[in-house]
């Protein structure tokens, strides 16, 4: 399949730590960003074409990587005080996968901190060579380029710092710096581009989501006999729906917007989605730029108050839940427009899991007896975000729903999920065919984790909650002997479960002051 | 006054300025950087006093290095608990001894075996797992060095060689006074003791100018220090608040 080794399975649960090899993953990167696309974002874009840089980039370089320390605290805090204690270094999926020594996340980190320490500290200075400070080169920027775009920003390493140093701020600043100079990476770039344009990162204009909704109504019906609404663009609901564009379109991901769909129809909460903001997504945080994310975002708040919302509630997405849950009021807010009584965004599955044990939703567990079930953390919401109101509840709310609506489920080994859980290896923006080899390889100890317990537990799917997760493990677990159909959204496993009782959905009343249902 | 008092005398006054001062840049430094988004690094505390709880729990017992890698913890909480017990001991040639200091000593002077025990296990793995010996630089290695060195040297004078404890007390107590240009008590003239404070005067040198900034650094890292709670609280950086209160998107259009 692939003209690089996959890595074998054993199906024990972990993944043998890999002597250090160098240079096994040496590329030229992704594809690079061109001209027009660095303009959308705002990024320099006086260079002629993909792969060649701005003039004088080294300062322009360099004047970014002053910029960047001197308005987060986390750059250069993490830049002084890393005591290369090794810790972090057998802690990255992509390191385990490929046993290149520059996917150690203290050895990525170290690709940005030795240009730091020759250009802004005494000692790299004046002794280069005693600290491992270098000059920065087009050599060291054509590095940079590849192995920060063989971090998908999962933050595991971060959980295990002594002094949690988080190598995706370190990867945000070092993609950043790249965008000033030439290197913008294409996937992220263009993606961006689209959201600015036509409001979402798969493209798809208003119409053909107003298809793609109407089309689901019509399934939905010939599937359970009953008009289930997928509104769109509807003024006055109560509840604004934002959730990645890959939910209109992509398996397993549709199956969960169903799921959503029928939660709302069951419990009478009116809702509606938005072409404004027609896409949870938001890349800006991969490329860390905190403007762009806040462009992003602000189409969030721009919705809300065009179709007169109370409350905003988000898809299964990982990176998008990250962002919502913490930076949206940041960015965006402050949302004292909506309805304080709840938090400001929500995920759908706070949603869901109060309206279980509220006990409004009638469930049949037996419909989903034919699976058994285990579930993967998503980094983001695993170590960048909550749910609920206690620290963990990301981890629990997930598994209460699941269970609540099977039978069957088993936990990957303890050591490879909550904060500790491993990822799908395409996040980050490594989400694209040019990187389908570390893609391919940092899937492994994830992979590992699955087939254990598949093997031993007779696990037959596994859940995600994220648009990211779900595309990377249909496409790239079946590398390892799995099927794309093994992977499923959690609300699919809602959808299934649910049993409607309720003949028609209700509607929003664009008129009605107070249309409050609860 | 000898000649190498005077130069000691000097030296300790300017690793100590340099100490002081340049720690004290540097946080200023970490204090006016501003921390534009919430980025704690999850289950994180949703109060300000289970902060402060998990960064007690990260700086007395190193929590996350705990879970990560046993061996290295047990080498590096050797050394750092027996670090502080030394130093303990050490204030005694800076003040009097009140009952606790005093039911302190023995630990800290035993303590200097433990600490170059777990120093030399920190080095060891500098050589021998090769993960940690691809990202050691040199400056990694001296410093293990340097304080292996400054361990050995205190454990000579504890242990083989005598010092005249009494005559450093004083010297160190002169100091404060600019004694060493007086004759408030000079320096024995012992090598040992000489070499030590030489080695400690170099560390308090670098300190700042080095990675042993993660000391005071870990309170201000903000996966570690923040409050999750962004939902709740609006939480905005003075450049951020900027772009929104000028309607700009971008910084660079920003009018200052
Ligand atoms: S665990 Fe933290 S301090 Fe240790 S090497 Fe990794 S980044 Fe540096
Ligand atoms: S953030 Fe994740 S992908 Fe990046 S270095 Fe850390 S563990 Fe590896």
């Amino acid at each position: 399949m692939a003209d690089y080794e996959v890595p074998k399975l054993t199906g024990e649960g972990y993944c043998e730590i890999p002597a250090v090899r160098e240079g096994v993953m040496e590329s030229k990167g992704p594809f690079i960003a061109k001209p027009d696309f660095q303009k959308a974002l705002h990024f320099p874009n006086d260079f002629d074409a993909a792969g060649s840089l701005v003039p004088n980039w080294k300062e322009r370089a360099l004047d970014k990587m002053a910029d960047l320390k001197g308005r987060y605290r986390s750059l250069q805090v993490f830049l002084d005080i890393c005591v290369k204690c090794g810790a972090c270094t057998d802690k990255c999926h992509y390191f385990i996968g490929t046993s290149d020594a520059k996917n150690m996340p203290v050895a990525r980190q170290d690709l940005l901190r030795k240009v730091y320490r020759r250009y802004f500290t005494f000692a790299g200075k004046y002794f280069p060579k005693l600290v491992g400070a270098t000059d920065l080169t087009e050599e060291v920027l054509a590095d940079w380029y590849n192995y920060y775009h063989q971090c998908s920003q999962c933050r595991r390493c971060s959980v295990f710092c002594p002094y949690g140093i988080d190598t995706a701020e370190i990867s945000m600043a070092a993609r950043e710096i790249l965008d000033h100079v030439g290197y913008g990476q294409k996937y992220c770039n263009e993606i961006i581009g689209k959201v600015f344009k036509i409001g979402n990162n798969l493209g798809l204009p208003g119409p053909a989501l107003f298809d793609t909704v109407e089309g689901l109504e019509e399934d939905v019906e010939m599937d359970t006999g009953i008009k289930v609404r997928f509104p769109l663009d509807e003024d006055g609901a109560e509840v604004l729906l934002v959730t990645p564009s890959a939910d209109f379109f992509a398996e397993p991901h549709i199956d969960g917007l169903i799921g959503y769909a029928k939660v709302f129809h069951e419990t009478g909460v009116t809702w509606t989605m938005s072409t404004i903001a027609s896409e949870a997504g938001n890349f800006g945080m991969f490329i860390g730029s905190y403007e762009t994310m806040r462009r992003v975002s602000l189409r969030v708040r721009e919705a809300a108050i065009k179709h007169k919302v109370k409350r905003i509630v988000f898809g299964e997405c990982g990176h998008a839940w990250r962002v919502a849950y913490s930076f949206l009021n940041t960015l965006a807010g402050p949302f004292d427009f909506l309805d304080q009584r709840y938090p400001v965004p929500q995920h759908i599955l706070e949603f869901t899991w109060s309206q279980i044990q509220a006990g409004n939703l009638q469930i049949d567990k037996t419909e989903n007896d034919d699976k058994v079930l285990t579930f993967h953390d998503s980094c983001n919401v695993a170590r960048g975000s909550r749910m609920g109101d206690y620290p963990g509840g990301q981890f629990d709310i997930p598994r209460h729903v699941i269970r609540a609506v099977c039978n069957n489920f088993v936990d990957m080994p303890a050591d490879t999920i909550h904060d500790a859980t491993f990822c799908c290896g395409g996040g980050g923006g490594l989400l694209t065919d040019d990187l389908m080899e570390i893609r391919v390889k940092g899937i492994q100890p994830r992979a590992e984790a699955l087939k254990h317990v598949t093997t031993h537990n007779g696990v037959t799917h596994m859940a995600a909650i994220c648009a990211i997760c779900k595309s990377q493990f249909t496409k790239v677990l079946p590398y390892y002997g799995f099927t794309m159909d093994q992977i499923v959204s959690v609300h699919q496993l809602v959808s299934n479960a649910l049993v409607l009782q309720r003949q028609v959905s209700v509607q929003a009343r664009p008129d009605d002051e107070d249309g409050d249902e609860d | 006054m000898t000649f190498v008092s005077i130069l000691y005398g000097l030296l300790f006054w300017a690793a100590t300025l340099i100490l002081i001062g340049g720690v004290a840049m540097k946080i200023r430094q970490y204090w006016n950087t501003p921390a534009p988004l919430k980025i704690p690094t999850t289950p994180a505390p949703v109060t300000q006093g289970g902060v402060v709880w998990r960064m007690f729990r990260e700086v007395v017992f190193f929590q996350s290095l705990f879970r990560s890698n046993k061996t290295l913890w047990l080498f590096a909480f050797l050394f750092h608990i027996s670090l502080w017990l030394v130093l303990i001991r050490h204030t005694r040639y800076f003040m009097e001894m009140g009952a606790v200091l005093t039911f302190l000593q023995p630990f800290g002077k035993y303590a200097g075996f433990t600490m170059v025990l777990g120093l030399a296990g920190l080095w060891a793995r500098r050589f021998l797992v090769d993960r940690v010996r691809y990202i050691s630089a040199p400056s990694d290695h001296l410093m293990l060095a340097l304080l292996i060195a400054i361990g050995g040297s205190g454990l000579l004078m504890t242990f083989v060689t005598h010092t005249d404890v009494t005559q450093v007390k004083a010297f160190f107590g002169g100091l404060l006074t600019f004694g060493f240009f007086g004759d408030a008590g000079g320096l024995p003239a012992d090598p040992i003791v000489l070499v030590h404070l030489l080695l400690v005067a170099l560390l308090m040198i670098i300190f700042p100018i080095s990675k042993l900034m993660h000391a005071p650094g870990i309170f201000f890292s903000p996966t570690r220090n923040q409050v999750d709670n962004p939902r709740e609280k609006r939480h905005v950086s003075g450049w951020a608040l900027e772009l929104e209160r000028q309607g700009k998107n971008y910084l660079d259009e920003l009018k200052k």
